[in-house]
């Protein structure tokens, strides 16, 4: 049995077991640590930041981090949320995101966050930059616009053989997530609509089923995420 | 009951929008007696005042900025008004007008006016250019990147509950009040 170990989240002490992210072990006590680019049962890749706690004083990322006994973390301070509220903020304006032309409107886990944190506007200036939108010829559409680089669907969405639909293209600022323009046109119902599910925002949506939700019944329409 | 004298004056204005913001603002339903009773609507499409007629305590702008006209609008209400509200998505980020922020304005009059599958006898080619036109910006401009803008007031409408909630916290001199249903943005 592994050794069990004591770490503190805003002052809850919380018994947990060593090889555990602290964002496993905050999910396993119920403490709402906000992810984006973190998918269950997958490799943590800290791209997205929103995670951000803070130990000793340094910002760390919750879903990369292993606990360590007597850790004292901070998670909800006015400066980790206001920070957060920026991040969310970042990638409003560094896409194009028309929440009311948008098939994942109310189901989008970046809007969501938005609304936790109350974005009446973003702080810093729209960039709409111009994006394309990928998907002829198959189930899914790949918009370009809404996409945030998360990598859910590169680590998620694969064929039997193991191959992934989804990969990444260019570096840095310039880095996109394409699919492979051959894969896609054969992919399945299923996968596409995994695909879908596995998207936070509505980058990729499966075609010909749009705004099958309405509006009142979608899941953060009355339940803020986290709770 | 205040006196009319004591009334808050409000003015409305409706730029690159849909009047989805304004049919928002009627939809708080018989609370509207109420809202008569602390404010007077002076320059507003809903009474069709075209000139402001006294200085104005609360302006709300529906619409980002597109063209000229826009832009001299919003100016004319930043002048006027002693507190200006962006009222809905596309005052505060363009909203759907937008969507053509990507993509250049000759290859949007193209598509508009030569080229698109529902344009008929323009067998001329002729592109609007009237001098009467206002002129069509580069892209559309979110109103606080024109002008200052104190609240913002999201949501495509704003739900009818927001726009209470604001409009009455402002005129007693309360915060907003958000909860979470009313703050959304579709």
């Amino acid at each position: 049995m592994e050794k069990e170990i004591k770490i503190w989240i805003d002052g809850t002490e919380i018994t947990t077991s060593k090889n555990k992210t602290i964002l496993e072990a905050a999910k396993e006590n119920n403490i709402y640590i906000p992810t984006l680019c973190y998918f269950v049962n997958t490799e943590p890749k800290a791209n997205c930041r929103i995670c951000t706690i803070m130990i000793n004083n340094r910002m760390l990322t919750a879903c990369t981090t292993p606990v360590a006994d007597g850790m004292e973390i901070q998670n909800n301070t006015e400066e980790l949320t206001d920070l957060r509220k920026s991040i969310i903020e970042l990638l409003f304006v560094s896409g194009n995101h028309f929440c009311p032309t948008c098939e994942k409107s109310g189901n989008c886990e970046l809007q969501a966050l938005a609304y936790k944190y109350k974005m009446l506007v973003p702080r810093f200036p729209y960039e709409f930059p111009h994006k394309q939108m990928i998907g002829k010829g198959s189930k899914i559409l790949k918009d370009q616009n809404r996409c945030i680089a998360c990598k859910r669907c590169i680590k998620t969405i694969k064929d039997k053989k193991g191959r992934r639909y989804f990969a990444t293209k260019y570096r840095g600022y310039k880095l996109e997530i394409v699919p492979d323009e051959e894969m896609i046109k054969t992919i399945s119902e299923e996968t596409a609509q995994q695909a879908m599910d596995n998207c936070p925002v509505g980058s990729i949506i499966k075609k010909e089923i749009g705004f099958n939700m309405p509006i009142g019944t979608r899941k953060f329409d009355k339940t803020p995420i986290g709770k | 009951m205040i006196e009319k004298s004591n009334k808050k004056i409000i003015a409305t204005a409706s730029l690159a929008g849909c009047f989805g913001c304004h049919m928002s603002i009627l939809d708080i339903d018989d609370r509207l007696l109420d809202l008569i009773e602390l404010v007077t609507f002076d320059k507003s499409p809903i009474n069709d005042l075209k000139q402001f007629t006294q200085p104005i305590d609360i302006g709300i702008i529906e619409g980002g900025c597109c063209n000229s006209e826009n832009i001299e609008n919003l100016k004319y209400f930043r002048q006027n008004c002693k507190t200006l509200i962006s009222l809905g998505e596309c005052a505060i980020m363009g909203g759907l007008p937008a969507m053509r922020n990507g993509i250049s304005i000759k290859e949007c009059l193209q598509e508009a006016y030569l080229d698109g599958p529902t344009v008929q006898e323009n067998k001329e080619g002729i592109l609007p250019n009237d001098e009467e036109l206002p002129l069509l910006l580069d892209k559309v401009y979110p109103c606080h990147e024109i002008v200052k803008i104190d609240y913002f007031l999201p949501g495509c409408p704003p739900r009818a509950d927001l726009i209470w909630n604001a409009l009455t916290a402002i005129l007693l001199g309360k915060d907003i009040e958000l909860p979470y249903e009313v703050l959304k943005f579709d």
